[in-house]
């Protein structure tokens, strides 16, 4: 099993989702996140002055999936996060060791 | 299946909401019984009297209202004196009504200062904020009940619009130059004794609510780090003193507004509905007292230039702003005391006309200055455009109504920056800037640009108001003695009385609790307690809720 984490713009979620949908990806966990990479934070004014914004606004998607699907995934969820634009996010894959529903008891592929 | 709990919890509300449907009920069954029989012909009419005019329905309201409704001796047939009397006692009517509703307008201001003030202030006092500019209205208006309205009142004399208040004779007065100086009323405390009388109480309602306006505007400026117990005694402070006496010497007979009869300025110091009286007290309290309890912490850096800080809802603050506006209907048309006095229709269009400029002109000058047109600037640029036409607004023409609003819009944006930047009085709504340097505005440009066409007999002084620039230059010099006095006397007041609490018991709270917020150390309670953080988060969905079976099992919806 792969767990895929993405941090993207808030606003491209909708698309990611439905994407991930689309291609038959069952479940996921999307937590509202805050940070910075090489765009650094930007400006903003009020009151005529100005100040700077360190961490921004972004949506982080947790996936998990069979091995085999990872690529996938992770291809599906660039296309649709992607603007072109700095700022878009990241994709992060890492192994899992296990999973485990717990309503069932069910493990591995079978839980997720 | 329903434990006993939550049964003991929703049954009083059940009893209740029973109780109020059943007495609407029998109310309603009342008012419809006595609505059942055709309206009798008026009791107090004589055997004798021909009768009423049979009724029937008059859906275009031609008919409705004629000689019969004359109150006479005998009716239908009243004399020239019941009629002459039957009139004044309309006239009286209409004026009292106007006073009362356009008071019941003003009132309903402090939902639009509580909003903008709020809105442009942080989460984590929310609670804070909204307190201060609700319970100003309970406080001010005790405190205006006990003696404020008397000092402020006391030694007015009789409005002849309102029929009555000559039992307000009462004056404190001082000798100086061989003329009298009123300093302040001595009648109506408590509304008590030979007070007690429709016109005064009229009169109470309105000014009531003005000085509430003006007592409102130093919590927008001292938000975010003033302790609540000394926000109390202030209310106290400018209800029953510093207002009362400044409003006095405008508005209730005293000394500035004899300037005109004592010594020839103009009219004495005119301010038709209050930028000196109402917004300039409040924006130069607003001055003294953030002056004392000095920037919030992260205003300013170091090097002592400032940071931006956020407020943290702007719809919240426009709404504020729309319902300021509505409520300046009543404010500034209000101030005629009088709703046959026709002159309203201009007032009210010169205000509505100062606004809109206010507001394009703050636009503007961000837009072309800093690159965007900046919401909260275009929220007080509106706001300045009011403050500013509230003086002259019932005696200049609707064009230069809309010149002083844009003059305001300009100055406010510049004066916000400038006491921010340069003056380094932390301000967070921009309350000195709109309500004290527009206040000062506002009356000047009365001494400007009043042309003449209204005010006859205006504080005693025969003729119309006329402004410097339609040939009445001492009416300018009045209403510069007027600003100054205004700036010298609030400030000089509030100053001492906020750095003597500061000395003895404290204004401001502690950094911790400001870092905090001000909500759960001063008020006990977060304003919005759900997204104030994680920790918050887990005390109020677990610990606060009683833990019972049927919470617990609230299934997830099954596929």
């Amino acid at each position: 099993m792969k767990k895929i984490e993405a941090i993207i713009k808030p606003f491209k979620l909708d698309d990611v989702k439905a994407a991930l949908t689309g291609a038959g990806i069952v479940g996921m966990t999307v937590t509202e996140v805050r940070g910075f990479g090489r765009q650094k934070g930007h400006t903003e004014m009020y009151r005529g002055g100005e100040y700077t914004v360190d961490f921004l606004p972004k949506m982080k998607i947790e996936i998990v999936v069979p091995d085999s699907l990872a690529d996938k995934v992770v291809s599906l969820v660039v296309g649709a996060a992607r603007t072109g634009s700095i700022g878009d996010g990241k994709v992060f894959v890492e192994p899992l060791e296990e999973a485990l529903r717990i309503r069932t008891g069910e493990r591995g592929d079978n839980a997720v | 299946m329903k434990d006993l709990g939550s049964i003991a919890r929703t049954m009083p509300w059940r009893i209740a909401v029973a109780v109020v449907v059943a007495c609407l009920l029998a109310v309603g069954g009342w008012v419809f019984a006595q609505d059942k029989p055709p309206a009798p012909a008026a009791p107090a009419a004589p055997a004798a009297a021909p009768a009423p005019p049979p009724s029937k329905p008059d859906p275009a309201g031609t008919a409705t209202g004629g000689i019969a409704d004359v109150t006479a001796k005998t009716a239908g047939k009243p004399t020239l004196e019941e009629v002459a009397d039957f009139a004044g006692h309309n006239r009286v009517s209409i004026n009292l009504m106007w006073t009362l509703l356009t008071g019941f307008l003003v009132m309903f201001m402090q939902a639009g200062f509580a909003l903008v003030e709020t809105g442009f202030t942080r989460a984590k006092n929310v609670a804070h904020t909204m307190m201060m500019n609700f319970m100003i209205y309970a406080i001010g208006m005790t405190g205006y009940w006990i003696m404020g309205f008397a000092l402020h009142m006391g030694g007015l004399g009789a409005i002849s619009t309102m029929g009555g208040t000559g039992l307000l004779d009462s004056e404190f007065t001082i000798s100086l130059f061989g003329k009298d100086f009123g300093l302040f009323g001595l009648k109506g405390f408590f509304l008590a004794g030979s007070t007690y009388d429709v016109a005064v109480f009229a009169l109470f309602l309105f000014q009531m609510v003005f000085m509430d306006t003006a007592a409102t505007i130093p919590t927008g400026a001292m938000a975010e780090r003033w302790k609540f117990s000394s926000f109390v005694v202030f209310g106290f402070f400018l209800s029953m003193f510093s207002y009362p006496i400044f409003a006095n010497w405008v508005w209730g007979g005293g000394w500035l507004s004899q300037l005109g009869k004592n010594f020839g300025l103009g009219h004495g110091h005119v301010d038709f509905a209050g930028s000196s009286v109402v917004h300039m007290v409040g924006g130069v309290t607003a001055l003294a007292g953030a002056m004392v309890l000095g920037p919030r912490i992260g205003k300013y850096n170091k090097d002592g230039s400032a940071n931006p800080i956020p407020g943290h809802n702007i719809p919240m603050g426009v709404l504020g702003c729309f319902i300021l506006a509505f409520g300046w209907f009543g404010f500034n048309p209000g101030s005629t005391l009088a709703g046959s006095d026709l002159r309203i229709s201009v007032i009210a269009v010169n205000t509505m006309l100062a606004s809109a400029s206010g507001a394009i002109f703050a636009m503007c000058y961000m837009w072309l200055k800093y690159g965007k047109p900046d919401p909260s600037m275009m929220v007080n640029g509106m706001l300045a455009g009011l403050v500013a036409i509230t003086a002259p607004c019932g005696f200049v023409s609707s064009f230069w109504a809309f010149f002083i609003g844009a003059v305001s819009g300009v100055l406010v944006c510049w004066a916000a920056v400038f006491i921010e930047t340069v003056m380094r009085v932390d301000d967070p709504v921009g309350a000195i800037a709109v309500h004290g340097v527009n206040g000062a505005w506002g009356v000047l440009s009365l001494g400007l640009f009043s042309d003449g066409s209204y005010g006859d007999g205006f504080n005693g002084v025969e003729g119309t108001v006329r402004g410097l620039f339609y040939g009445g230059a001492s009416q300018f010099v009045a209403q510069i003695i007027g600003t100054v006095t205004c700036f010298v006397f609030i400030f000089g007041a509030s100053w001492a009385f906020f750095k003597v609490y500061d000395v003895v018991f404290g204004m401001r709270v502690s950094p911790e609790v400001e870092m905090e917020g001000l909500d759960v150390p001063e008020m006990g309670v977060h304003g919005y307690p759900e997204i104030q953080g994680p920790a918050t988060l887990v005390h109020a969905m677990g610990a606060s809720m009683p833990k019972t079976p049927s919470m617990a099992m609230a299934p997830e919806r099954s596929r």
